[in-house]
């Protein structure tokens, strides 16, 4: 650990410190007794930040700080839902497509290609508009999760390609190891650290798509999110009425959880490149 | 004879992710338990009361054809497969009846194209130029800085930038309008002055995102290239470092950017798509949110059958003139 802080780059440290505060206020200040944000006129109107409101209320009388609090919790665990189903679907896909080769590799990569190939933000908006209204996060989840595999597990196969001729497979052959057992033990680490920088990836790809169809009014309408937490201002005119406490936060939160993440991923695929003597 | 091989393959490959890739959208709205056709008539009862059962079976079986939903699974597919893809023929629009799809979209492509790719290629060149300035001379300040921006931009959602101009340049300074209102009908000059105004704004968002994603790819390819042998050699030689930059850093690492630039011409539609709605732009975003607006199928179909052959097509151009440029890479 004390190593690793050493060898860190101001990058990666930067980007770790971001994430860990996400998450910390996503998943732990989330937990904190607080009152639901979300019902409409229960509190004052248009109150300026105060002790009560750290962050004031909406026109509708919300909270706006536990509403941001609720947005990066939910915009987190989709990112996460989806990154998971992703990599996971994409890692297998793209080894069994590596080691496997011949027909089933063709095919494989045929499709993949495809989802590869089909612009995702276009038939998101196909799907999600055809389920108007009775969308669920669950729902959505798997919907941004049918574009999410098709890109890692390309590049997987890539690696396994190229790992199947080093001198240390070919070594775990000889010495009598099958495709499965070599599967796991030679390829499955060296896949892990791109994995994880392409979950991380995969996570900001997912925010990104569902803010994208907030905007567009397709987001599940109960569903606070940060892409629906700034519709929602800019439906109820916040920038008309200059209400910066109402519309900034979230623009703010989602612009420093997106650079915080991807100096994260850059600062890490740095760290391990070096480490592996680059 | 090894490229004929090759050529044929990679041919055969675009047909069938086209392919692929038109059924699945194809399928997908036909898997959802919603009717569209239901739908619409249930939105015409709500505008205008009931209507009686015959003319709701009339209009019902016109829809249904309008629609391409007429005859079994089977045959609407291969309808479409004929129609849409061979001919781009989708059907009449609904939103703005009875013209056909085919014909807005060709209207508002070039808008689209016309803002995206200006600004791709600008982006490209900028991006590029700075890119391997910070990745030749990577311990200097300038590039460090440099670097920094391009990081801080680049991963911001292309909306989220594209709100953020409009608050600070519409609503705050005041110096655009906050929505696009370019005026057709009255004169060239006053056309011409009023896309270029609405385009500004627009192009900026796109410019920004861009240009960060190039600076940061051609830094991490030229700072590798920087470590080549034969830039050592070059060095050894006694060459001037502006020659090194130029005949030898650059010429290696810009051969995969040429590749990169056709692939992210192609996928213009998914960022503009974005862009174009938050201002106002008239492009095939616009048309698309239209579209979804009001449930009209026959252009949400065709706006992105026609995108996927757009980027299988950049994707397979950018392929085949790879090995042209960098005579390394063999056909196989």
């Amino acid at each position: 650990m004390k190593k690793f802080w050493k060898n860190a780059s101001l990058r990666l440290k930067l980007g770790l410190f971001i994430t860990l505060f996400f998450l910390i206020l996503g998943f732990v200040v989330y937990y904190f007794p607080h009152t639901d944000p979300f019902p409409n006129n229960i509190r004052m109107k248009n109150l300026a930040p105060s002790a009560a409101h750290w962050l004031g209320t909406t026109s509708q009388g919300q909270d706006i700080f536990w509403l941001l609090i609720e947005a990066i919790h939910n915009s987190l665990t989709i990112g996460f839902i989806v990154a998971a189903i992703g990599t996971v679907v994409g890692v297998l896909v793209g080894l069994i497509s590596g080691f496997v080769g011949g027909w089933v590799d063709r095919t494989l990569m045929v499709i993949t290609d495809t989802f590869v190939v089909i612009p995702s933000l276009p038939v998101l908006i196909m799907m999600t508009s055809l389920m108007k209204g009775n969308s669920t996060v669950i729902l959505l989840a798997l919907v941004l999760a049918v574009f999410a595999w098709a890109w890692p597990s390309r590049q997987i196969r890539s690696m396994a390609l190229t790992m199947k001729e080093r001198d240390f497979i070919h070594t775990a052959w000889f010495s009598g190891e099958g495709t499965f057992q070599t599967v796991v033990t030679e390829i499955l680490p060296f896949t892990l650290t791109w994995s994880l920088s392409n979950f991380m990836n995969a996570t900001l790809a997912a925010i990104a798509s569902e803010s994208g169809l907030a905007v567009l009014g397709l987001s599940p309408g109960n569903l606070v999110s940060l892409g629906n937490m700034i519709q929602w201002a800019r439906n109820y005119n916040a920038i008309m009425m200059g209400r910066w406490n109402w519309i900034l936060p979230p623009i703010l939160g989602t612009i420093v959880l997106f650079v915080g993440l991807f100096m994260l991923i850059t600062g890490y695929n740095d760290y391990t490149a070096m480490k592996r003597g680059r | 004879m090894k490229f004929w091989k090759y050529l044929g393959l990679r041919v055969l490959t675009w047909a069938l992710t086209i392919l692929i890739g038109v059924t699945f959208i194809f399928f997908i709205p036909r898997m959802f338990p919603s009717d569209p056709v239901e739908s619409m008539i249930g939105q015409m009862q709500a505008r205008s009361g009931q209507m009686d059962p015959a003319a709701k079976e009339a209009l019902r079986t016109s829809l249904r054809v309008q629609f391409g939903l007429e005859g079994s699974l089977w045959t609407q597919y291969t309808s479409f497969l004929w129609k849409g893809l061979l001919h781009f023929d989708f059907g009449p629009s609904l939103m703005s009846y009875p013209t056909p799809c085919g014909e807005i979209i060709a209207r508002n492509l070039p808008y689209t194209v016309g803002l995206s790719m200006i600004t791709t290629i600008v982006a490209w060149c900028i991006g590029n130029f700075i890119g391997l300035l910070a990745g030749f001379r990577k311990n200097k300040t300038s590039s460090k800085i440099l670097e920094g921006i391009a990081i801080c931009i680049y991963p911001i959602p292309y909306f989220i930038l594209a709100l953020v101009l409009q608050i600070v340049f519409a609503y705050v300074l005041g110096w655009f309008p906050l929505q696009a209102t370019i005026q057709y009908n009255s004169g060239t000059g006053v056309f011409i002055s009023t896309l270029l105004k609405a385009s500004v704004l627009p192009a900026l968002s796109i410019l920004l995102l861009g240009t960060g994603w190039w600076i940061i790819s051609m830094k991490s390819l030229s700072s590798t290239t920087a470590e080549e042998d034969y830039v050592l050699y070059a060095r050894y030689r006694g060459l001037s470092e502006g020659k090194i930059g130029r005949s030898y850093v650059f010429r290696n690492s810009i051969l995969t950017q040429i590749t990169a630039l056709a692939m992210s011409l192609g996928g213009v539609f998914n960022g503009s798509i974005m862009t174009e709605i938050i201002f106002g732009y008239p492009g095939v975003g616009t048309l698309i949110q239209g579209a979804i607006m009001q449930s009209d199928y026959n252009m949400i179909m065709g706006c992105i059958t026609i995108s996927i052959v757009a980027i299988s097509t950049c994707t397979l151009i950018a392929d085949l003139i790879y090995p042209f440029i960098d005579p390394r890479i063999r056909y196989s």
